[in-house]
């Protein structure tokens, strides 16, 4: 009786064992060589700059001609302090970046107090200043190409990227 | 001296009366407005064959185009010309011109010497009147021709408008390629022609708004290598460059002062720019304003007693001008719209900028104390003007639209008359930005 409820419960199990799925494989490089289009991915490694982004989001917005933290930044922002607390090795360097519709000192001057705007709301959540760096592009590195209200609206950003 | 603009009339009465007339001096007047280009002779130098004849017909090309592209001169189709002029030594036989309707004719010779410099001459003669206007004889060695050329362009110019020339100049710009979100910028130099075109950096870092120095043989302008924007010194004959001065953060919009002694800048901190001076022998630096604004693209006046500058202090980016210590600073710009890049004219009496109004960009000029607003041309974008040293003629750059897969974009150099005419592209081989007109290089 007792081999019996042995060789029923090994059948179970083994049962058990073949009808769950196996499990994930661990996301790796892309398909074989010269194969159709794989996917590629790895991990989304703590502290990197695709962990901000994906956690916090990297990058704040501008209206035209202005520097002003709109409410919705603000809370990006806040975001970022929280992430930033969390890898406390991190420093980062914050880009102020503008449109084109203006001329290019001025605008170097205007990514400038962008990117010193996100900076201070930072520092206020309590990130020390020395972790955080800024520098102006002006109007020289569009996110987005074109000479449209959208792409200006993507262009008016500070980005905050991890050294 | 008075200057009288010789009109139709005069030009007919001279046509119809019998040997040399009487008529207006041969002057043109460029500041009134559109001119009908006065019709000009010039055939090519002559030389004793080989080299110095191919040096001659140079010479001249150089000199026709550079007449022609002022738009005040139209010289003549040399097909046309019925006198085969032989060197400056003789008299032309000016009814030969005369009857092709020119009213000036250069001739000139070009000769080897003993020592293997090349020697030019040229005559400008006043057809109608018969008269020799000026003469001059330049030695060189052979490499420097173009020179020759351009000074000589400058001389007929002068005799002729009563104005210093601007052909023996070059330009210092941007040389720009590359996608839109990708673009590869590289400091360039050419003579104001298109000759000579040179780069100066690689394009491995960002560069940006090159100016002259009064002596033409240095450059300063903004870099990002080593990461950081920062001013930097370009000797162009060593190929060495320097970082001006030792300011912490961002350092940008340079200008070289009228005697070449201060470089003014921009310095930005926690968001604010303010100007500061840098005395290139003492290394002092001297803070010129300390508004909590943007205070950027500063200008010196020619006499070097105030600045021109670009300040948003009053809530939108304006016009300033204030002593080139610093101190009280004056708005001057109140049209409707943003102003930017304000450039103090080298004769002193003008102030271009960059206006942006109504989603249209312009070159415009107004006199320091904002009177007179006069717009030259306007386009989606337009910005950058400078001024070549007779203050009569201004380049800036025009960039075309991109649309969303990042075609178009173009951007491109041109030259402007004072008077709004003339309108034209400086060729270079690449895309162009951010022109700075030299001095004369004499």
């Amino acid at each position: 009786m007792h081999a019996k409820l042995m060789a029923l419960a090994a059948a179970v199990l083994l049962l058990a064992a073949c009808s769950s799925p196996p499990p994930p494989a661990a996301p790796g490089p892309g398909g074989p060589p010269g194969g159709p289009p794989g996917i590629t991915g790895g991990p989304i490694a703590p502290g990197s700059q695709q962990d901000l982004a994906a956690t916090a989001g990297d990058r704040i917005f501008f209206n035209f001609d202005s520097s002003e933290i709109t409410p919705e930044s603000r809370q990006i922002l806040q975001r970022q302090a929280d992430w930033l607390r969390k890898y406390p090795n991190v420093s980062a360097t914050i880009e102020g970046h503008c449109d084109e519709r203006g001329t290019r000192e001025y605008n170097l001057a205007l990514g400038e107090r962008r990117a010193a705007a996100a900076r201070n709301v930072l520092v206020a959540a309590g990130i020390p200043a020395a972790r955080l760096a800024t520098i102006s592009y002006g109007k020289e590195r569009p996110a987005v190409v074109g000479s449209s209200e959208d792409a200006y609206a993507q262009n008016r950003r500070a980005v905050t990227t991890v050294n | 001296m008075k200057l009288r603009r010789l009109t139709l009339l005069g030009m007919l009465a001279a046509l119809l009366a019998l040997g040399p007339a009487a008529h207006a001096e041969l002057r043109i007047d460029i500041t009134s407005g559109k001119v009908e280009p006065l019709p000009i002779a010039i055939p090519d130098f002559t030389g004793s064959g080989g080299d110095d004849s191919q040096a001659g017909r140079d010479v001249a090309q150089v000199v026709s185009a550079d007449l022609d592209r002022s738009g005040l001169f139209r010289p003549l189709d040399p097909h046309s010309f019925i006198e085969n002029v032989a060197g400056t030594d003789a008299q032309p036989r000016f009814g030969d011109w005369r009857q092709i309707s020119a009213q000036a004719l250069v001739t000139g010779t070009s000769k080897t010497q003993p020592d293997g410099r090349l020697r030019v001459e040229f005559r400008l003669w006043d057809v109608f009147a018969e008269q020799q206007l000026t003469a001059f004889g330049y030695t060189t060695t052979r490499p420097n021709w173009r020179r020759v050329a351009h000074i000589i362009a400058d001389e007929i110019y002068k005799r002729i408008t009563g104005e210093d020339g601007y052909f023996d100049t070059r330009i210092v710009y941007v040389s720009e390629s590359g996608p839109a979100d990708k673009r590869v910028k590289r400091l360039a130099l050419m003579d104001m022609d298109g000759a000579n075109n040179r780069f100066l950096t690689d394009g491995s870092s960002l560069v940006l708004t090159p100016r002259f120095s009064p002596t033409a043989q240095e450059i300063t302008y903004l870099s990002y290598a080593r990461g950081a924007p920062r001013v930097y010194l370009f000797n162009i004959d060593t190929g060495q460059q320097e970082a001006v001065g030792d300011f912490p953060g961002m350092t940008f919009a340079p200008r070289f002062s009228p005697d070449g002694n201060r470089v003014v800048l921009s310095r930005a901190e926690n968001g604010v720019s303010n100007l500061f001076a840098l005395d290139l022998r003492t290394r002092r630096t001297t803070r010129l304003t300390s508004s909590q604004a943007i205070d950027t693209s500063p200008s010196y006046s020619p006499d070097g007693s105030k600045i021109a500058f670009n300040s948003d202090r009053g809530g939108s980016q304006q016009l300033y001008v204030m002593g080139a210590e610093g101190g009280d600073a004056k708005r001057i710009s109140f049209g409707s719209g943003k102003y930017g890049t304000p450039v103090w004219s080298p004769r002193g009496d003008l102030i271009a900028f960059t206006k942006i109004d109504g989603g249209s960009f312009y070159i415009g000029v107004m006199r320091p104390d904002g009177s007179g607003e006069r717009l030259l041309t306007r386009d989606f974008l337009v910005e950058g003007p400078t001024w070549a040293p007779n203050g009569r003629v201004l380049m800036y750059f025009r960039q075309a639209p991109t649309d969303s897969r990042g075609r178009g974009g173009s951007t491109r150099l041109y030259s402007i008359d004072l008077t709004g005419s003339n309108q034209r592209e400086v060729i270079t081989p690449q895309d162009a930005s951010d022109p700075a007109w030299s001095p004369l290089l004499r």
